[in-house]
């Protein structure tokens, strides 16, 4: 399995000189499969996934992240990102007077070899069928990397970067959190059309709202800085009606009471 | 610029002493010279300066007052430490080889060569910065301009041609813009001037394709004390660009030009420059425009390299309607100093003015905005708005602003912002994860901090500056 696959195993990480946050996950995503990943606010999602992505802000303190096979750990973001590695963010950062067409050329052309830059009626044709996935109007590539962008236009961004990057595995952090439906669904779209063979994804979500559009292939479920339950993607609508006190329980937690109940619209 | 602003900086800039040869944009291009004056500025070089150009003698003359107003002048008491630059090691004339004698591309070195391409610039332009520009008689698209130009009535010229073929046109305009009293380096510079740029375009006529200073044969733009006369007649319209992001080696290390630009009634005159000097260079430059009614001057200054540069383009608003423009790029790497700005003068009611300065500070690197607007009694509903933005891309880095606002017309409207920004962890973290090196990322982060004056460049400059900056910030990672 590990020859392609995203494998976390017994991974340990801390905020710089801070206390530990991650407590031992053990993660597997299978190319071909998209994974969900629920848990209550605070149980540590949003830190694996820049863990993974390799945000200096945090230390790993044990444990390792392979992807197909080979370790990433010892490798800086960009070289992670060459590897195969994609993270939506949470909250995607405003870059003034870059604009998309021209950062996704750099990007892609980060990944080719020098004087095999890749032509421009090729990287056009790639962009505009990503844009058109999307349902976006085509100026928005000369516009500046989440420059004024609202916050879906923000989330949309993120998609259109992971249908270009062709990355083989994508890590989605909350990028339904602050989406009306039809944004939603449009981000589904595009992470649907991504889906095939040569794709895996961790989707990253409080609400099982999301995974109506994106139906998962399997759920995880975190809690206090570990994965404490897997199931069927049946289990993200047991979530979305029982909340997560009952995995703490069954995970030998304490229940904090802090559920929030499948807030349907306008979450 | 007057000698009005105080004294304030002492930048950091010895330690490259000695080290400025070993950088990577410091090399040496083979050179012979026919004629070179003795070291440091006496009457004697002055006198043999006009001597070996044969030139008039109003011009000796001159020269001559201008050398006695600098020596009763002395240096300026404000901006950047200029205590290592000691004029008695300098040559002040070095006449360039006969045209015959000129390099072949051939003999250019290798990596040399391999510098201008990996800048991608323009081969024509690779010729010229090597020393091979005779060849561009050659060249089909410049020879084609230039008949256009000649029967448009244009001149482009270097400005010895131009005082040698156009003495009466010369002469009514010289130094009108900028007199030798005006400020100590204009005065030597008016003592020992030599090549520059002579445009003059006639009235009415509009010339789409910029007139490039690397056009000129033989042309000395870039020399050490150039001096250009750029004369926009009523309604004419064009863009001036000389210089390149290409490092321009030089031995010499004291430069100090003076451009003067006349922009008549309704006529629009564009100056660009971008320099690149080796780190050694101190780069003292009197810029100034004086426009005439409904008349409009841009400027776009790119400052890169030297080791000391001092250049305010001024733009004095005489005539009513008046409009000017000041597009203000400064990059400062270990052991430099830039101090750059602009100086706006609204002499008439109904100017207007904007000045966007962009500058950015890496390593032990400082930036300096200095800039003035002033806003003469009867000058009514003047507008002028400054917006002066700082990157720092490190800790040592430095970064300062000195603004001057001299209101004296109740109905002015006057805006100033001015933004200091770090180089943000969170961008780079974002770039990098989408692949590119940390370098790369940083990069980018300042060409899009310097897009909003980038973009007014044309696109064969604008792409040279994107690489030279990709060239700055290669191994800033520590």
């Amino acid at each position: 399995m590990s020859e392609h696959s995203l494998e976390i195993r017994d991974l340990h990480a801390r905020i710089a000189d801070g206390e530990e946050i991650l407590k031992g996950v053990d993660l597997v995503v299978p190319r071909g499969e998209v994974h969900a990943l629920m848990g209550p606010n605070g149980s540590g999602k949003s830190t694996l996934a820049k863990v993974m992505a390799g945000d200096p802000q945090y230390e790993v303190t044990g444990g390792d992240v392979l992807i197909d096979g080979e370790s990433i750990l010892e490798m800086e973001p960009d070289e992670r990102a060459r590897a195969g590695l994609y993270l939506a963010f949470q909250y995607p950062v405003e870059v003034p007077g870059v604009s998309i067409a021209n950062f996704l050329r750099l990007a892609l052309n980060a990944r080719r070899e020098e004087g095999d830059e890749i032509g421009v009626m090729e990287f056009y044709t790639k962009l505009q069928r990503a844009v058109k996935a999307l349902d976006w109007d085509e100026s928005i590539i000369e516009r500046n990397l989440h420059e004024g962008f609202s916050g879906g236009e923000k989330k949309r961004s993120e998609i259109l970067q992971l249908l270009v990057l062709e990355s083989r595995y994508a890590i989605l952090d909350e990028t339904d959190s602050g989406l009306d439906v039809d944004a939603l669904k449009v981000v589904a779209k595009g992470v649907n059309a991504a889906r095939g063979p040569e794709f895996g994804a961790l989707v990253i979500t409080h609400y099982q709202r999301l995974l109506n559009y994106i139906v998962p292939d399997k759920v995880h479920v975190m809690a206090a800085g570990r994965i404490v339950k897997q199931g069927p993607k049946e289990l993200a609508m047991e979530l979305d009606t029982r909340g997560y006190d009952w995995i703490r329980v069954e995970a030998g937690l304490a229940p904090v009471g802090d559920d929030e109940h499948a807030p349907r619209v306008g979450a | 610029m007057a000698d009005l602003l105080p004294q304030d900086a002492h930048p950091d800039a010895a330690k490259l002493e000695g080290m400025a040869h070993a950088d990577q944009y410091s090399y040496y291009m083979p050179e012979t010279y026919a004629f070179r004056s003795e070291k440091g500025l006496t009457k004697r070089v002055v006198e043999q300066i006009s001597y070996q150009k044969n030139e008039p003698e109003w011009m000796l003359k001159f020269r001559l007052r201008a050398l006695e107003i600098a020596e009763k002048k002395g240096r300026p008491k404000w901006g950047p430490d200029l205590s290592h630059l000691n004029f008695d090691e300098i040559y002040f004339y070095i006449r360039p080889q006969d045209k015959k004698g000129t390099n072949s591309w051939d003999d250019v070195p290798e990596e040399v060569r391999e510098t201008y391409r990996k800048l991608g610039i323009p081969e024509a332009e690779q010729k010229m910065l090597a020393g091979v520009g005779a060849q561009y008689e050659s060249e089909m698209v410049y020879h084609n301009l230039k008949e256009e130009w000649e029967k448009q009535g244009v001149i482009f010229l270097d400005s010895d041609t131009g005082l040698q073929q156009y003495p009466e046109l010369f002469k009514e305009h010289f130094a009108t813009v900028v007199p030798p009293e005006d400020n100590y380096f204009a005065a030597v510079n008016s003592a020992v001037w030599s090549g520059g740029s002579f445009v003059y375009v006639p009235a009415g006529v509009e010339i789409d394709v910029p007139l490039q200073a690397y056009f000129l044969i033989n042309a000395q733009s870039m020399g050490q004390f150039e001096r250009t006369l750029i004369i926009g007649e009523p309604g004419s319209r064009f863009h001036y660009i000389e210089g390149c992001t290409a490092p321009t080696y030089n031995s010499d290390s004291f430069h100090s030009g003076v451009i003067e630009i006349i922009v008549k009634e309704r006529a629009n005159v564009r100056y660009s420059t971008i320099q690149n000097w080796s780190h050694n260079v101190y780069n003292l430059v009197t810029q100034r425009a004086i426009v005439q009614r409904h008349g409009s001057m841009g400027w776009l200054d790119g400052n890169l390299g030297s080791k000391v540069t001092m250049k305010y383009p001024s733009t004095y608003l005489m005539g009513e309607g008046a409009h000017g423009e000041v597009l203000s790029i400064a990059f400062a790497t270990d052991g430099q100093h830039q101090d750059a700005g602009a100086k706006v003068i609204h002499a008439a009611p109904n100017t207007t003015s904007s000045v966007v300065s962009k500058s950015i500070s890496k390593g032990t690197g400082r930036s300096s905005y200095r800039g003035l607007v002033q806003i003469h009694e009867g000058a009514t509903n003047a507008r002028s708005n400054v917006e002066c933005d700082a990157l720092l891309l490190d800790d040592q880095a430095k970064t300062d602003t000195y603004p001057y606002i001299e209101i004296n017309e109740k109905s002015a409207h006057v805006g100033h912002e001015a933004t200091v920004s770090k180089l943000n962890d969170e961008q780079i973290f974002y770039l990098q994860s989408r692949g590119l090196p940390e370098d790369a990322a940083m990069a980018l982060i300042v060409r899009g901090f310097l897009d909003p004056v980038a973009k007014e460049l044309p696109l064969e400059y604008a792409v040279e500056l994107n690489r030279l900056i990709e060239l700055e910030m290669e191994g800033s990672v520590g």
